[in-house]
């Protein structure tokens, strides 16, 4: 037995392998992080890919480019694999490498599960992806596969689909249950729950919210599957089902999973607003609290989703009402974060100059979000391009453009090298304009009535297309602006303090750059640092 | 660092929005009125939020700009400290609440006026198809019973680039729904398939169309005129191309519209029983099969394999007759094949048939009576 | 919270293969399944998907083995400290709130379906219109006659709860207490009791997926009630049949404590395990009756 501990004692100390099997075989959460974050990222250019896909169809009005069915099959895998492979992996590959180091913890509380979690997404992707390549086709029916379309009417790829959301959430499980017990359970000592950082918290309610829905979602699936492949009647009204409780289901898991994509990108806005403001983060608390309503009004809000399926007077009632309250809290957050700025000394750094428009851009969002509660307003809404603009506006400049306002934040701690600040900037403004000329001309098609999901419009929306197309190409180009940052970055450039930014507080910034392999062997004793 | 640079882009970027937005019909831009009490209720209650969230949006954002000109660093000033001030954290907790309340008031009042559907004096039962929509004038006599599709006009040459796009591009019917105008109508809207929407902007009607449920809508247009929408729930390949088309017309010429429909649905009742010859089938059966079936089977019938099996020497079609009908009528589950025995009449269906067996390459040289399709769509029931 | 001393010792392990295999594992098992599915539904002869299935079972099967063993190698090294227990402990519950999130599902389609849908298709409410659709059809739960018969042909009865499910309860409150006693024998030290007991839950466990294989047979054969019988058949079997996969699972890992219990594993201060699959015990049992009473009782 002796020689056993020895072993163990000695790899304890080790650095990181070499070669490919260091990812393969790593325990780290910092080498876990970078794979999760290059996963996404991979995840999101052909994410992209499928979105040019999209975009280039829609430039004119006709059918140029692809066959309605494909057009399908690209607007399905564009949703799917940017929300459950771009966003949702990068924000669990920021919470990988920085809670340990946030909270003063060696690693994860489960490392062994923490590659197994990373590692079931290649193995669900490439199967996710290769229905495209499978006889009928991919997915066909949206992101949010309602059934009957993908179950009487899906292609025989459906099994597959299921079964890579099977993986995901298997991994999203395990992935947010490793977080909470290392959030609960790996904090410095003198760490109580109200001194941790915010990211911190709000990944602590980001995991509750995964493990509560992503059973949920399991289930709606392996429904599906039972009425594909063996004669239940969940979904059809022939046997006594109803195709509208598959929504319901989706629902209660597809509200909070919103949720999931935007609560840790609240969590780095309120990271690096007081940072770049060399001021306190205002309202900690009411922070803290205000996510805490956020997660709970989100398991009550679900069929704001599905107003026009024909539910009772009362159902339509009270889901707008709780919809509207979301506002509250949200208000509180985005008024917290403009008195953080308010009298401060501000420097406007690429990560700051993401963190503000996410501010901006994710308030638009949310006043389109206002709009939409509205049931009777919704009715005109529900379903048009208006919605496209309103989620694109809280997922791209809000959810993505809070990971990239990190990726820049945190890239010197990681790498130890400074990014390019002045091409920081260009790919901000390019980012910044290209999201607003793609996505804001949406909210006019959509009022002025062209449905969501079609390949083909009516000649008035072809003005606004062609605007939104341009800006979607020059969104999408950008980011290979940003990937030659990131590699730039890595292989050189002037070296990072340990501080990085002279506002930035938290134990991350008390330990060099880049961060060792190991960061806090045993707790670091002085947290008067801990709290920004 | 040169901050005059950025504002020069964000002009930019303003001006190419505004002058986009000048250059467009209003109309284009935002919501429409419609053409019913309830879609100016609609209208009003969306430019209602409109203006709150612009209101809301210029105080947020210009308290931020002042602050992001004002609390710069470069400007040699020193940060404060404050970091919490419950006064400030209660306001704007509680002015949002007001907010929220006085929106909720006028949205409630609206949706209560559409749920209270009263008493229509019509009934029309709208279906979905992929990709089409029903319309059924409901009536307790059958014989009087007026019903129809309704596809979408627009040719594939204009969809597929090969001829110019003329007005209402891809929101053309060939049988525009007709309903009277200052007339209470009640829409029974349900599906055959897939869901669907109906959707009609102008009446601020959007219903979600349910395979195996009804839900209802009702309307009372108030002009007379054309108001087109659009299937608004992904259905399948076509989803983009299965207009809504409304004609409202004065209640008088509609009762005349309404006769008419019903004569021809008698006549049309009347041929069902009459007995049909080969060539009265076969040349029917090419106008049906150019219609309904060219689309997937092709023209000339050699179909898109392996999704689109050919007709031409097809089993079904060179086999058995009654199961050729049978297919036909019911379709076939787990394929692309619908059951067209509700969406054409007995009629059309004997004749396409006949016309699958005896053209397209084919010539088995029986028919099927309307009569005999009749009987087994009676029996299907 | 952790104070220092156990903190400082809070076991990182070094690379491994297991993740990676368990993904292979994982990944192969539904691949293979998928194709199975999909052969099924369309009348094939099965294709190489069994092949890949059981590839896929194996490997995760021996993966999974081997990283118990080595959990239970690093336990006994003593590089574990109270501090992991914790985590551990954590980490089991919230696993078990997934669990009951999973069947809250399907509960909340039973109740969706039986308090709203069947009035609606039986002309009353908001969607009352829809009756027009299905004339013939009148309400009633269970639902033994479905809206088109000839697609769901429903079933002759409903499974009543005072026979096989009334037995099949007490068996498993039984043996929710008898698990509780073999707590009480690894706490008092006496590993005789412990075993024992444990021994007495799981033939429990076995003698109620018995009895219900038997209900199952029952049904399909003499009351006409299977998966495809319309909406009360297919509530009954996958609200019963994924808590018997659960049972199922609850069963080996009780098993898989009664062979460590009997190879001298566990202290009274040490058995988290064991402790894991208790908690996991009881969580089928509190589903089992739900189930009784929802799909049994009020379900007749």
């Amino acid at each position: 037995m002796s020689a056993v501990i020895e072993e163990y004692h000695h790899d304890h100390q080790h650095g990181p392998d070499k070669g490919i099997l260091r990812w393969v075989l790593t325990t780290n959460h910092k080498d876990i992080g970078t794979l999760y974050l290059w996963f996404s990222f991979l995840m999101f250019l052909l994410g992209g890919s499928l979105a040019f896909v999209i975009r280039a169809e829609l430039f004119q009005p006709g059918l140029q480019i692809v066959d309605p069915g494909f057009f399908n099959q690209m607007t399905t895998m564009h949703g799917l694999i940017m929300v459950f492979g771009a966003v949702m992996p990068a924000m669990v590959g920021l919470a990988n490498w920085l809670v340990p180091m946030m909270i003063g913890a060696p690693d994860m509380a489960l490392p062994r599960m923490n590659n197994f979690s990373f590692w079931i997404l290649p193995f669900a992707f490439s199967m996710l992806v290769s229905t495209l390549f499978m006889e009928g086709g991919g997915p066909n029916f949206g992101w949010t596969f309602y059934v009957p379309l993908s179950t009487t009417y899906g292609p025989p790829s459906t099994t597959f689909f299921i079964f890579a959301i099977h993986l995901m959430g298997v991994s999203s499980i395990m992935g947010a249950i490793n977080i909470i017990a290392t959030i609960l359970n790996m904090r410095a000592p003198g760490m109580t729950l109200m001194k941790m950082p915010l990211f911190v918290w709000t990944w602590l309610i980001t995991a509750y919210l995964l493990i509560a829905v992503m059973p949920v979602l399991a289930g709606a699936v392996t429904m599906m599957l039972m009425d594909i492949h063996f004669g239940t009647a969940f979904f059809d009204a022939a046997g006594g089902g109803d195709p509208v409780l598959f929504q319901h289901i989706f629902w209660f898991f597809g509200h909070p999973e919103v949720y999931i994509m935007i609560l840790p990108a609240f969590g780095v806005v309120s990271q690096i607003i007081p940072t770049f403001a060399r001021k306190q983060l205002f309202g900690y608390d009411s922070m803290v609290y205000a996510t805490a309503s956020i997660a709970f009004l989100s398991f009550i809000v679900w069929a704001h989703h599905m107003f026009t399926v024909g539910m009772p007077i009362a159902g339509e009632l009270y889901f707008m009402y709780a919809t509207m309250l979301i506002a509250v809290p949200t208000g509180v957050k985005v008024f917290n974060w403009l008195a953080t700025m308010w009298q401060g000394a501000m420097t406007f750094e690429t990560p700051m100059l993401f963190a503000i428009a996410f501010v901006i851009l994710f308030t638009i969002g949310g006043f389109s979000g206002l709009m939409v509660a509205l049931v009777p307003a919704d009715f005109q809404y529900h379903d048009s391009y208006f919605v496209v603009a309103h989620f694109h506006y809280v997922l791209v400049p809000g959810s993505v453009f809070s990971i990239m306002a990190a990726a820049y934040y945190w890239l010197p701690k990681w790498t130890g090298n400074m990014y390019d600040e002045t091409l920081g900037k260009l790919h901000f403004w390019l980012s910044f304009i290209g999201v607003n000329v793609a996505f804001f001309p949406q909210h006019f098609v959509g009022l002025a009535g062209m449905p969501r999901r079609i390949p083909d419009y009516a000649l008035q929306f072809a003005d606004y297309n062609m605007i939104s197309t341009v800006g979607a190409f020059l969104f999408g180009f950008s980011q290979l602006l940003f990937l030659f940052i990131v590699i730039k970055c890595i292989r050189g450039g002037e070296k990072a303090s340990d501080r990085v930014w002279e506002g930035a507080h938290g134990l991350e910034w008390t330990i060099p750059s880049p961060a060792p392999y190991h960061s806090f062997n045993t707790p670091p004793r002085d947290l008067s640092d801990a709290h920004s | 660092m040169d901050k005059t640079k950025h504002y020069r882009w964000l002009i930019a970027l303003w001006l190419l929005m505004t002058s986009s937005m000048a250059g467009a019909d209003w109309w284009d831009v935002n919501l429409r009125e419609g053409v019913t009490a309830i879609s100016r209720d609609v209208y009003d209650l969306h430019m209602t939020i409109f203006w709150v969230c612009v209101v809301i949006g210029v105080i947020v954002y210009g308290v931020m700009f002042v602050s992001m000109v004002l609390h710069r660093k470069s400007r040699g000033v020193q940060p404060a400290t404050f970091h919490e001030n419950t006064h400030l954290e209660i306001i704007w907790t509680v002015i949002p609440v007001l907010i929220l309340i006085a929106i909720a008031w006028p949205a409630t009042t609206t949706l209560r006026d559409m749920y209270d559907s009263g008493d229509s004096t019509l009934d029309i039962k709208v279906t979905g198809y992929q990709w089409k929509w029903q319309y059924t004038y409901v009536n307790d006599d059958p014989a009087k019973e007026v019903e129809f599709m309704s596809n979408m006009l627009t040719p594939p040459d204009e969809i597929e680039n090969r001829a110019a796009k003329r007005e209402y591009y891809l929101l053309d019917v060939d049988n525009p729904l007709v309903i009277p105008t200052d007339t209470r109508v009640r829409f029974l809207i349900t599906s055959e398939d897939v869901i669907h929407s109906w959707w009609v902007p102008d009446f601020a009607i959007k219903k979600d169309a349910i395979p195996g449920f009804v839900h209802t809508a009702w309307t009372i247009v108030e002009e007379p005129g054309m108001y087109r929408g659009q299937c608004a729930e992904l259905c399948g390949r076509d989803h983009a191309f299965m207009p809504v088309v409304v004609r409202a017309v004065p209640p008088d010429e509609y009762e005349t519209w309404l006769a008419e429909q019903q004569a021809e649905a008698r006549q049309e009742y009347e041929t069902m029983e009459k007995e049909w010859t080969r060539e009265e089938l076969m040349a029917k059966g090419e106008e049906v099969y150019t219609q309904s079936c060219a689309n997937c089977h092709k023209a000339n019938g050699e179909g898109i394999p392996p999704a689109f099996p050919p007709l031409t020497g097809g089993e079904l079609t060179t086999g058995p007759i009654e199961g050729h009908a049978d297919i036909v009528l019911n379709g076939k589950s787990g394929t692309a094949m619908q059951a067209f025995g509700n969406q054409l009449s007995a009629a059309e269906l004997a004749a396409v048939i006949t016309y699958e067996r005896n053209a397209l390459g084919n010539s088995v040289g029986d028919m099927i009576q309307p009569k005999k399709v009749n009987e087994m769509l009676s029996r299907a029931e | 919270m952790a104070t220092e001393q156990s903190y400082e010792t809070y076991y990182v392990p070094h690379k491994s293969w297991l993740p990676i295999f368990a993904s292979l594992g994982l990944f192969l098992t539904v691949y293979g399944g998928g194709h199975i599915l999909n052969d099924m539904t369309a009348g094939e002869a099965h294709s190489s998907g069994t092949w890949i299935l059981l590839a896929g079972g194996l490997i995760t099967a021996v993966t999974l083995f081997s990283w118990f063993r080595k959990v239970i190698e690093e336990d006994h090294a003593r590089l574990y400290s109270a501090q992991m227990n914790r985590t551990y402990v954590w980490s089991m519950w919230w696993f078990i709130f997934s669990e009951v999130m999973f069947f809250a599902a399907f509960f909340a389609a039973l109740f969706y379906i039986r308090y709203y849908v069947v009035g609606w298709l039986g002309g009353e409410g908001e969607r009352g219109p829809t009756d027009m659709l299905w004339p013939e059809y009148t309400p009633e739960w269970p639902m033994l006659n479905t809206p088109d018969p000839a697609k769901y042909p429903g079933a002759k009865e409903a499974m009543g709860p005072w026979g096989l499910p009334l037995i099949n309860t007490i068996i498993l409150v039984s043996s929710s207490v008898t698990v509780t006693f073999a707590h009480h024998g690894i706490n008092e030290n006496k590993r005789k009791k412990l075993i024992n007991w444990l021994a007495v839950t799981v033939l429990l466990g076995v003698l109620f997926l018995a009895f219900q294989v038997y209900e199952y047979y029952h049904a399909y054969t003499a009351m006409g009630l299977t998966l495809n019988a319309g909406i009360y058949g297919t509530t009954f079997f996958m609200l019963t049949g994924f808590h018997g996969a659960h049972v199922t699972l609850g069963t080996i890992m009780l098993l898989v404590m009664l062979i460590r219990a009997m190879k001298g594993h566990f202290t009274a201060d040490n058995c988290f395990g064991f402790e894991a699959s208790v908690w996991y015990w009881h969580f089928v049992d509190v589903v089992w009756l739900g189930l009784f009473l929802f799909v049994y009782i009020m379900g007749s």
